[in-house]
């Protein structure tokens, strides 16, 4: 049977929070994930100075401290955001405030987001050598 | 059915229902307790997580200044070990309820979900022993001049 239009090419249409709701759910599994690695490499620690920096090292690499910067990035939204979510499952009547909250938190985010950007990112460039 | 008449369910939402954009609060038993402990559990998280992250990552040079000797120094401090395997405990829960909820939603399947779900709770349980057994049994007196 061919594909409906209706099927294929729309927009899921759901509550105004679709976005923030995908968000929470894409840097969750992306924290989650992380978080598997970095109890093995952090428990690596337990094996002397020598295993531990040579886990360690892998923070040398550029690639891996945009990923870092992207960790950092993650926290904070799920943290802000999760933060949102409790505001409207406890006090359901602001509920009706839902643009300005979430706006807010967006806000919010991105401005802290700047500074933060700034240290890592400059950071980064130092170990390139760029800067 | 004629094209056209087919609507996504959420499009018949009712007007006076008010818009979601979290999980709906379970009635009653496991889920609700599960509920119950994401919310209590994120907002302890906001703390540990978000405070770890900054203090690890972006101040004083962050990540370029951790080394063996620094965590040993760091958990010289039995407040930096609890506030360590506190976050450990926590987020290992969180998120693996978190993966647990997600598996609802994208596998149907009852046996490969199930065999999702043990797969993450053992991998997660796993992590957990092996991370509690390194935050209390760490001494960096084993090895001298290191730290």
């Amino acid at each position: 049977m061919a594909k409906r239009r209706a099927d294929v090419g729309t927009l899921y249409r759901g509550s105004p929070g679709q976005w923030s709701w995908l968000a929470h759910r894409v840097t969750g599994v992306a924290i989650i994930l992380f978080l598997f690695v970095h109890v093995v490499d952090t428990a690596v620690v337990g094996w002397g100075p020598e295993a531990y920096e040579r886990v360690s090292s892998v923070y040398h690499n550029w690639f891996v401290r945009l990923l870092e910067l992207g960790l950092v990035a993650a926290v904070l939204y799920h943290a802000l955001n999760g933060l949102k979510i409790m505001v409207f499952d406890f006090w359901p009547s602001t509920v009706r405030y839902m643009k300005p909250i979430s706006a807010a938190t967006t806000g919010i985010f991105v401005l802290a987001m700047i500074p933060i950007t700034w240290i890592m990112g400059a950071a980064i460039l130092r170990l390139l050598g760029w800067l | 059915m004629a094209v056209g008449t087919h609507e996504r369910t959420t499009e018949h939402r009712p007007e006076s229902a008010p818009p979601r954009i979290s999980r709906e609060r379970p009635a009653g038993g496991f889920e609700l307790w599960a509920w119950l402990f994401m919310r209590i559990s994120g907002l302890v998280l906001l703390f540990l997580a978000v405070g770890h992250v900054l203090i690890m990552h972006v101040v004083d040079e962050g990540i370029d200044r951790v080394d063996f000797a620094f965590v040993a120094t760091r958990w010289g401090s039995p407040f930096w070990r609890t506030w360590d395997w506190a976050m450990l405990t926590l987020a290992l829960i969180h998120g693996i309820n978190g993966l647990r909820v997600i598996v609802q939603d994208y596998v149907r399947p009852t046996g490969v979900r199930f065999a999702v779900n043990m797969f993450f709770l053992t991998l997660g349980f796993i992590l957990f022993v092996l991370g509690t057994v390194v935050v209390f049994t760490f001494d960096p007196s084993r090895w001298p001049g290191a730290a």
